[in-house]
């Protein structure tokens, strides 16, 4: 085997270029999903019977299908309609980019919505009753207990989601966007080294991870610090 | 005796879950600085009843009133009833301190940060203000120097301490305890009786749901025995305790002591 490092070193800086592209993806859908996953789970924890089933058919669709199979839709679907096409968002439909990050978005916030819900509804309702019974608004107790708390708990659970994300990714690549995935394969189309420039790759989201890792376990750290607080213990006590 | 103001009552207070009737039509009134205290076996529907004072739990039938101003009510879907207006509801939960059997604080919030929470988000309190008020209610309960940790960091009694204090700081009208020492282990029974009885002394106007017999003895002005969702037996505690009419609540004044 002859095995090439030259070739991973002449072409990290469009590896790294492509980084950007995986990142931008994963961190501005991650964040829009997150705003989108709120309300939804908030919908799905709801008493009301008809709330609960608003969101439903959403996350259903979104769950149950590949996340491919919704890229393509939006990808290649929105140019089938004229009325999109001679909307006001075709601009940003017509955009690789865009419909990778409303796939991502859509999709991500599915996921979420249904850990958030879970959270909510692991929340002791005693802790939900102390706060009816002090006469908070709905609205206030979901602002100041509910929400706060669904945060810690969800969170070990939501940087798996997102790391789930970033390396899902990387299908952003099968419509033409430039990610580490989409970069690598054309490298690989120059250069047929696909064990050196795949290896490159799979290096570049090993690391991302690991950073993504730490960078939970440190928010995870300040958010649920409850869990680990130790009394400090007096000197000479 | 001179005639006190009534601070709470409750009239005619029904409860159903489906088929079972919890309350059965409970009324009762409490005066400026009275303590009740509300026994019975477990199944009696004593804590139904104190939560639903505050709509914790919500009564099927039934009025309450609180220094003259009536909780406007109306039948919910479900049969149950339901405030007509939210932001009467919350005034006057506002005014109601309430203390779970469980504490229910809230764990991801400091001590102090726990009983600002309110004082500061439902009373609208300054920060500042509502700080000052829960430093004095800690030393109130012997807590003060736990004002930075967290509930898990603090045993089940100090844990009931601090709720207390966090009721407190709402400065409340009327306090509902809601078998307050029931989770504890029995060697921190007392320190929470001992908060509850100095409450008392003050003249707070407190209904309390206790298995503790000798502290409702010593602390009610008024005992209200419940059984099957009926008052079987009030009065005083001498009356209710040494001189008992029903046989039930002789057999259970027998049995718990």
């Amino acid at each position: 085997m002859n095995w090439n490092w030259s070739v991973i070193y002449e072409y990290m800086p469009r590896l790294i270029d492509g980084v950007w592209v995986t990142l931008e993806l994963v961190f501005l859908s991650g964040l829009l999903g997150l705003i989108l996953a709120v309300p939804l789970a908030l919908m799905r924890a709801s008493h009301n019977r008809w709330l609960r089933m608003l969101p439903f058919g959403y996350i259903f669709f979104f769950r149950g299908t590949p996340l491919l199979v919704q890229i393509f839709l939006i990808y290649y679907g929105a140019s089938q309609f004229d009325a999109i096409k001679e909307s006001a968002l075709w601009p940003i439909l017509k955009e690789p980019y865009w419909c990778a990050i409303i796939a991502f978005t859509l999709n991500t916030a599915a996921y979420t919505a249904e850990l958030i819900r879970g959270a909510i509804q692991a929340i002791p309702k005693g802790e939900l009753e102390a706060a009816d019974a002090f006469g908070m608004s709905r609205p206030m107790k979901i602002r100041r207990i509910v929400l706060p708390r669904a945060f810690g708990i969800v969170l070990p659970a939501y940087g798996n989601e997102l790391i789930l994300m970033l390396k899902s990714s990387s299908l952003a690549s099968t419509i033409t966007l430039l990610d580490i995935t989409g970069a690598a394969r054309t490298i690989i189309a120059r250069t047929y080294t696909p064990l050196e420039i795949f290896f490159a790759a799979g290096m570049l989201y090993l690391l991302i991870t690991a950073i993504m890792i730490g960078c939970f376990r440190l928010i995870e750290h300040r958010l649920n610090r409850y869990q680990h607080y130790k009394v400090p213990t007096e000197p000479g006590r | 005796m001179e005639q006190k103001k009534t601070a709470l009552e409750l009239v005619d207070i029904h409860k159903s879950y489906g088929t079972l009737e919890v309350l059965k039509g409970v009324s009762l009134s409490a005066g400026d600085g009275e303590v009740i205290s509300i026994l019975g076996s477990s199944g009696s529907g004593k804590s139904t009843l104190l939560r639903c004072i505050n709509l914790l739990e919500r009564p099927s039938k039934g009025r309450i009133i609180m220094s003259g101003e009536e909780l406007a009510l109306e039948p919910g879907k479900d049969g149950d009833l339901k405030a007509s207006n939210s932001r009467q509801l919350e005034r006057m939960r506002s005014e109601i301190g309430f203390v779970f059997q469980n504490f229910n604080l809230w764990p991801h919030k400091s001590i102090i940060d726990n009983i600002i929470e309110a004082p500061t988000q439902v009373l609208k309190l300054s920060r500042d203000e509502a700080i000052a008020r829960a430093e004095k209610l800690l030393e109130r309960v012997g807590l003060y120097d736990k004002r930075n940790v967290y509930p898990a960091n603090l045993s089940g009694g100090q844990q009931q301490r601090i709720a207390i204090a966090r009721a407190l700081a709402m400065e409340p009208r009327v306090l509902l305890f809601d078998e307050p020492t029931s989770a504890l282990d029995p060697e921190l029974v007392n320190e929470v009786l001992a908060v509850m009885r100095s409450l008392a002394e003050e003249g707070r106007t407190m209904l309390i749901v206790t298995h503790e017999m000798r502290f409702a003895r010593e602390v009610s002005n008024k005992v209200v025995f419940l059984h099957q969702g009926n008052i079987e037996e009030s009065g005083t505690p001498e009356e209710v305790f040494d001189r008992p009419t029903s046989p039930r609540v002789r057999d259970f004044m027998a049995s718990h002591h």
